[in-house]
């Protein structure tokens, strides 16, 4: 009987000490139900949504008699994909959100004018914080990671019954922690560190995981930076990146938290309750030493298919486009126009640059990036995910190549027959410049 | 509960995209009807042509790796839907593709790649397959021979499937 309670003592003592992740932590603390085993359905804190995706869910649960929203309060809207409509039928899209949020009393819908990428304006609005659970039907809502969130893509199922009942099913993550450590070179980014990882972990590596960014590198990163590095989980297949809130975290959030914490110290004690636990499973450790790294660019139709830049100069490019989800944001314009000011791009190519939100907009107007960016003869314009997935604002000719700061490189992507080469703001720069794929590393940043 | 089985239409190609299973510019349709014309418009495959009868035909698809990454677009399931596609067997899938076809009450089967092979070797030989739901087990039938195997889908996809689909099972549940 003794013997026995000191098992009972031991095993308690253990549980105790059960170590989680910070995925973990989250699937814990918004498990819902769980309906079979390793199937758990969570409570979602918030529930994005873009005319592309959502428009088939509003009318099934009209259809379905069942228009309504679980909370009105944690459904965000926003158009961006074709922004304005382009036709008939992406203006039918956004009337169907536009009513939808009307009538559904949704407040935070931002139409064009006051929109931007997804993925770009709602971190901007302050609506990810850490711990939360968040859904949207668009692959790369991943980004919202770097705000030590588990965010996951879903489809138009998911979202529906999201919107509706504010749930979604998932089965348990496993983690796969990647050490970014050693000094960042110059002309090297959140960009060119996301295509290596992807490079290593393949575009299937991190299937049903979440990808967890640690070391050095990430600590010194910007929040920008580290959506960057986020975004791109979904390439490798992963569900959600994610990164550990901290001094930076707390920073860029405590405009719209400073009412909730007595001081930012606070905030952070707050956030580190999230961080994966010293000794915590993770199904594979990937160390990535950026010190000798060169800036990186995709060949071929998979973004995992990745080569030094050094292998690639002089590959000839007919457009240059600057914005998107994974490289749109204000820091992202900063390092271009710094390779652009004064600077002409070739006359073998064109330049496309779609600043990622109307804020970034007018925050790169007020800084005179705008002006750099139109000076050197690049189209600027309204935010956007257009041309990034082939919809508008810079498609592609078939035969056509594309030096790119999105994501995606798949055969179309940009428009039928046309060949995309995923790189960083940098490196677009200065091959807009040069006419062809060029190395940042060879060329003056201005002060802008 | 959907049919389920039939031709068989073999894309041998892993890491296939949602973007070749149906074109971002598509997504501005509304219906699914829409999409049907477009499916695998951009597939890219020595010798593959949407327009074949073998497409128009087929009922199931077999096919590598990782098949349906990228994009979340649940327009690649329905494009399969509206072309009575409501099977796909495949080695590995992406993760939102595969919750995507459960979601709407459609198979996603993993098989390991040495059965996948077997498959495979159908190819050419106007195979079918039929699907025994309740005892997890499918058929492939051609001029080369017919075989049996086993396989296994998650006891929540199954449940999805039975009951029609997400919004049915979430919708009784919570």
């Amino acid at each position: 009987m003794h013997i026995k309670s000191k098992t009972y003592y031991l095993i308690e003592r253990k549980v105790k000490k059960m170590t989680m992740t910070l995925a973990e932590k989250i699937f814990k603390s918004h498990l819902k139900d769980e309906p079979f085993p390793g199937t758990k359905v969570l409570n979602i804190d918030v529930v994005l949504c873009h005319e592309i995706t959502t428009p088939v869910a509003i009318n099934d649960l009209v259809a379905r008699g069942k228009d309504r929203v679980f909370d009105p309060e944690k459904i965000k809207v926003v158009i961006d994909h074709v922004s304005p409509a382009k036709d008939t039928k992406t203006a039918i899209q956004g009337k169907i959100m536009r009513d939808w949020a009307r009538r559904q009393n949704i407040r935070d819908f931002f139409d064009i004018g006051r929109n931007g990428v997804c993925h770009a304006i709602f971190p901007e609005k302050g609506y990810i914080r850490p711990g939360y659970t968040v859904i949207m039907g668009d692959s790369h809502t991943c980004t919202h990671g770097a705000f030590g969130a588990f965010a996951a893509g879903v489809g138009t199922t998911d979202l529906e019954v999201g919107i509706l009942k504010g749930v979604c099913s998932f089965r348990a993550p496993e983690t796969i922690r990647v050490n970014i450590n050693g000094k960042l070179p110059e002309g090297v980014y959140a960009k060119d560190i996301i295509l290596k990882v992807i490079k290593t972990l393949t575009v299937k590596g991190a299937t049903d995981c979440v990808i967890e960014f640690r070391g050095d590198v990430v600590k010194g990163m910007s929040m920008e930076s580290r959506m960057t590095l986020c975004n791109m989980a979904i390439e490798a297949g992963g569900t959600s990146g994610i990164c550990m809130p901290d001094e930076m975290t707390v920073d860029y959030l405590w405009p719209f938290i400073s009412s909730d914490y007595k001081d930012k110290s606070a905030a952070l004690a707050d956030f580190k309750k999230w961080w994966s636990d010293e000794g915590c499973k993770y199904v594979k450790v990937l160390d990535i030493d950026v010190a000798n790294m060169q800036p990186q660019v995709t060949y071929g139709y998979k973004p995992d298919e990745v080569k030094d830049i050094s292998e690639m100069e002089g590959t000839p490019v007919d457009q240059i486009y600057i914005g998107s989800c994974t490289n749109g944001r204000i820091e992202d314009l900063r390092v271009a126009a710094a390779y652009l000011k004064g600077k002409q791009i070739s006359p073998l190519v064109r330049g496309v640059v779609a600043p990622a939100t109307t804020r970034i907009f007018r925050q790169a107007d007020e800084e005179g990036i705008v002006k750099i960016f139109m000076d050197a003869g690049f189209c600027v314009t309204n935010p956007t995910c257009g041309a990034c997935l082939g919809m508008s604002n810079g498609v592609l000719a078939p035969g056509e190549v594309c030096a790119s700061t999105t994501n995606r490189n798949f055969t179309g992507r940009m428009g039928k027959g046309g060949m995309v080469h995923l790189l960083s703001p940098a490196v677009a720069a200065v091959t807009a410049i040069e006419g062809k794929i060029a190395d940042p590393r060879k060329f003056k940043k201005e002060t802008i | 509960m959907k049919t389920y089985g039939g031709k068989v239409l073999f894309l041998d190609r892993s890491d296939i995209n949602t973007d070749e299973i149906i074109p971002a510019k598509y997504l501005t349709e509304i219906s699914k009807e829409a999409l049907k014309p477009h499916m695998l418009e951009d597939f890219k495959l020595e010798g593959f042509n949407p327009n074949a009868p073998a497409v128009s035909e087929a009922k199931v698809i077999v096919t590598r790796s990782n098949f349906g990454c990228g994009s979340s677009r649940e327009h690649a399931p329905w494009v399969f839907e509206v072309n009575d596609i409501n099977v796909v067997i495949a080695s590995s899938f992406a993760r939102i593709f595969r919750q995507n076809m459960f979601n709407c009450g459609m198979l996603a089967i993993e098989l390991a790649e040495n059965p996948i092979d077997e498959l495979f070797a159908h190819k050419g030989a106007d195979a079918s397959i039929s699907i025994d739901f309740d005892n997890d087990k499918l058929t492939i039938t051609s001029s080369k021979g017919t075989k049996t195997f086993d396989y296994q889908i998650a006891e929540f996809d199954k449940a999805l499937v039975k009951a029609g689909g997400w919004v049915e099972f979430a919708d009784a549940r919570y």
